[in-house]
């Protein structure tokens, strides 16, 4: 039930990508989809798939983990190209019935394809190979120069980070409750939606009352333990930029210019 | 109502690579009216076990029958199996959710199908057997101190007239005066209904003195399974599984080793110093 | 100098009813007079709501007196530039493991205190490792909490605490929701950082196994101290401990049981080996 829903689908390895600095794989990511949308020619895809089959190879996760991350998307995939197949007008190849296919639009649905396949998988490469924690701690890094306009970037970061930590407790619990409440013949399978909503009732109840004492029982435990918000922290895992995560962006910039480049010339 | 496991296999998550086995062939025959111990410590499967009794897990392998029926045929109806085996879990506060005691033990009854009256007469029962006082019954469950919302967790499964009542963790987190008062209300409870209690705990002093068999669970199956003093002559194994034999076992066995001649089957303070004393007197000590 | 210590210590607070108005005043702490020397492993008894938990969290200046004083360190808790101080001489282990284990993996979690405090960072690899080693979770540095037992999750609290390099460290009913075989880690744990370490220890609890080896006991009832002495002294009183709520180990229970039978024995025996002695000896 509850309790198979993983969040953040961290793959835990070693690897040359696993270890490089989250800001690096989160500038990178974006950097990444953003390219993806530059191109013009299929060459700009065909080296961008290659890319990431090098850094898919580097970060020694299995393939099969990105193709997971795919199913979730198989239907809107599926509708995409649909509809770019049949919708898009041009000159017809073939017409089936009421429905004509373009060759504009098989080149459209082919290129959304690509796209789509590719941004899936890119970014839940970031996901397999950062903790959700560093991951926290690079957003808090990256966005740390929109403190000067009072954005509570600290705030923010402890927030989401406490939240993953919880957040696995607050299911387990959800599970014990709905057992609890299901041993005193409650149901919360059947019914019309009406009913189905009252059922939550006797799980939602128990479920807040725990989570406000425990985060009051956790604003003490932080407080007992000197926590006064950000200002003169240090940190027991700063990010400091090594060697390779200067080889990262550089292999990124490299790759930036050559797809945008290629990507956007007009082939014949 | 008797319940019969026939070789019960439970596999968590077992389509995944974290796969693990919680029971492992568990066959056991649970008679009418017994007042059962299952013992174990974290992770033995003793909860695993129980929630199968109400069918809120389903055996990966193997049968359970309630009063000769297949609980897993596919007309079996689960609602009515969990209106006969009640079970209470080990935190009250996973299950009080409504505005009053009173209202919150009716919740049961109510989701069983009886009309009102019906639901409250239960309810009224329910919140009397278990020793609550009547100046609680329309207070918020929330404000009441552990032992008594732990009462009312019990009330509410006893309200929907359960043949089996099973207390997952009784005693957790109350202090020694309340988690004697909870174990003597269930006492109580027994003498006077003749309901099958299952107690489950991690504590042989809880169950040492009330029960009528100790079933010992480790690593998912039934490692002992017989009346208390049996189960308690194997205390050096209890405690290689990190389970201990009551505190009186021990002294027992050391006086016993000391050369005084005790009977060391026995668990309870009482028996004990009458037993020490008679031992002082049939080797020639002067006793006052 | 005292650790820890308290004159005429006071906490009360007021009863609201649904609609907020005064329903009366209770009186949480009554009076209570401490005096904790460095060093000494100290345990607060009592059943809940005897207000033990309540006179605990003062020492963590968590909760400030309504009257009366309580020093830490010979800080005055209500003096609130030294709070910080004070939070830090004082360290608190509470009662739920998982609602005090902030970081999502082991080592990130003993080193949350020494960050609060700007601990250079190099420094702070060095707290978490020795307060990890000191409590045997050396080990699972790199694991998530979620993934630990009840007992483990405790100790890492308690490395949590020691990572801040307290004077002496407050433990509020750390065990309670413990099994057997957790209970124990804990407590060897706490006991092995006053010996080996000499941290002094104040442990709140209504387990008496597990005050037998303290230097002082003080035992609560609504909200006064109501007995105090060393554990041998505590439990010759029986019956007043049965009075007070509280349990009394059941060597200690069968010594007095065989006294009443008229068998000669020493009072407040409180170990099996004790017992079998004083009876060979008879």
């Amino acid at each position: 039930m509850l309790r198979d829903i993983t969040l953040g689908q961290y793959y835990q390895t070693k690897s040359y990508i696993h270890d490089l600095d989250p800001r690096v794989k989160l500038g990178g990511t974006v950097l990444y989809i953003i390219s993806l949308f530059c191109f013009k020619n299929y060459l700009g895809y065909l080296i961008a798939a290659l890319f990431l089959a090098i850094v898919v190879k580097l970060s020694h996760v299995p393939f099969r983990f990105m193709v997971k991350g795919m199913k979730a998307i198989l239907m809107l995939l599926m509708i995409t190209v649909m509809f770019n197949l049949f919708l898009t007008p041009g000159t017809p190849v073939v017409t089936l019935w009421k429905l004509t296919i373009t060759a504009e639009g098989v080149r459209m649905a082919l290129t959304m394809m690509a796209r789509l396949t590719l941004l899936v998988i890119g970014s839940s490469l970031m996901t397999l190979t950062t903790t959700p924690n560093n991951l926290t701690d690079g957003m808090e890094k990256m966005m740390s120069p929109l403190k000067v306009i009072k954005v509570p970037v600290h705030e923010v970061a402890m927030m989401m980070s406490i939240a993953l930590r919880f957040i696995p407790i607050l299911m387990e619990e959800t599970d014990k409750i709905m057992k609890a409440q299901t041993a005193r013949g409650a149901d919360f399978e059947h019914g019309n939606l009406l009913a189905r909503a009252k059922a939550l009732v006797p799980l939602l109840v128990p479920l807040f009352i725990s989570a406000f004492r425990r985060a009051n029982d956790l604003a003490m435990a932080m407080e007992a333990r000197c926590y006064r918000g950000g200002e003169g922290r240090t940190k027991m895992k700063p990010l400091i930029y090594k060697k390779k995560d200067f080889l990262a962006y550089a292999g990124l910039v490299v790759y930036m210019v050559v797809s945008i480049v290629v990507g956007r010339l007009s082939l014949g | 109502m008797s319940i019969i496991l026939d070789h019960v296999n439970y596999i968590y998550d077992s389509n995944q690579p974290t796969a693990k086995k919680a029971l492992d062939d568990v066959c056991l025959t649970i008679p009418d009216g017994q007042f059962l111990g299952i013992i174990g410590h974290t992770g033995s499967g003793k909860s695993t076990l129980v929630q199968h009794l109400n069918g809120l897990l389903k055996a990966t392998e193997g049968h359970i029958y309630v009063d000769g029926e297949d609980i897993y045929d596919k007309d079996y109806d689960l609602k009515k199996l969990r209106s006969k085996v009640g079970l209470v879990f080990q935190y009250p506060e996973h299950q009080l959710f409504e505005i009053d005691v009173f209202t919150d033990v009716c919740f049961g009854p109510k989701n069983l199908g009886y009309d009102r009256k019906e639901t409250e007469l239960l309810a009224f029962d329910a919140l009397q057997k278990v020793g609550l006082d009547k100046e609680y019954y329309y207070q918020s469950p929330f404000e009441l101190s552990g032992g008594q919302k732990r009462r009312v967790a019990i009330a509410g499964v006893l309200a929907m007239k359960p043949k089996v009542l099973i207390l997952d963790e009784p005693t957790a987190g109350l202090d020694p005066k309340g988690r004697e008062e909870i174990l003597s209300q269930v006492k109580k409870l027994r003498d006077e209904s003749n309901m099958t209690i299952i107690l489950v705990s991690h504590s042989m002093d809880d169950v040492a003195e009330y029960v009528d068999r100790i079933i010992v669970m480790n690593k998912g199956h039934v490692m002992y399974d017989d009346v208390p003093k049996e189960v308690f002559r194997h205390y050096e194994e209890l405690e290689q599984i990190g389970l201990a034999a009551p505190q009186v076992t021990y002294i027992m066995h050391a006086l016993a080793k000391e050369g005084l001649p005790v009977d060391t089957d026995i668990t309870t303070i009482d028996e004990a110093a009458d037993e020490i004393v008679n031992a002082l007197k049939r080797s020639g000590r002067k006793v006052n | 100098m005292k650790i820890v210590k308290a004159r005429d210590l006071v906490f009360e607070y007021i009863r609201r009813d649904e609609e907020g108005n005064v329903e009366g005043i209770s009186t949480a702490v009554d009076h209570v007079n401490l005096d904790i020397k460095q060093g000494d492993f100290v345990a607060i008894l009592g059943h809940n709501g005897s207000g033990k938990s309540t006179l605990a969290k003062h020492m963590n200046a968590i909760l400030y007196p309504t009257e009366g004083t309580i020093w830490v360190d010979g800080k005055d808790t209500k003096d609130e530039d030294v709070l910080w101080d004070i939070r830090q001489t004082a360290g608190m282990v509470f009662q739920n493991p998982d609602n005090q284990i902030i970081g999502q993996v082991v080592e990130e979690d003993v080193g949350f205190g020494p960050e609060n405090m700007g601990v250079p960072t190099k420094e702070i690899w060095e707290r978490v490792e020795e307060s990890l080693r000191a409590v045997g979770m050396y080990e699972y540095r790199k694991n998530s909490p979620n993934k630990l037992s009840g007992g483990q999750k405790q100790r890492v609290s308690i490395a949590g605490v020691l990572a801040m390099h307290p004077k002496c460290i407050i433990l509020d009913e750390p065990t309670a929701m413990l099994d057997p075989n957790g209970r124990k880690e804990v407590i060897r744990a706490v006991r092995a950082l006053n010996e080996v370490e000499g941290m002094t220890v104040i442990l709140i609890t209504h387990y008496m196994e597990e005050i037998i080896h303290a230097d002082r006991v003080y035992v609560m009832d609504s909200g006064k101290i109501a007995m105090e002495g060393t554990p041998r002294e505590i439990f010759s009183q029986v019956e007043r401990l049965k009075s007070l709520r509280l349990d009394v180990p059941q060597v200690t229970l069968l010594a007095y049981e065989l006294q009443k039978r008229g068998v000669k024995l020493p009072n407040g025996i409180l170990t099996t080996e004790e017992l079998a002695a004083a009876i060979k000896a008879l």
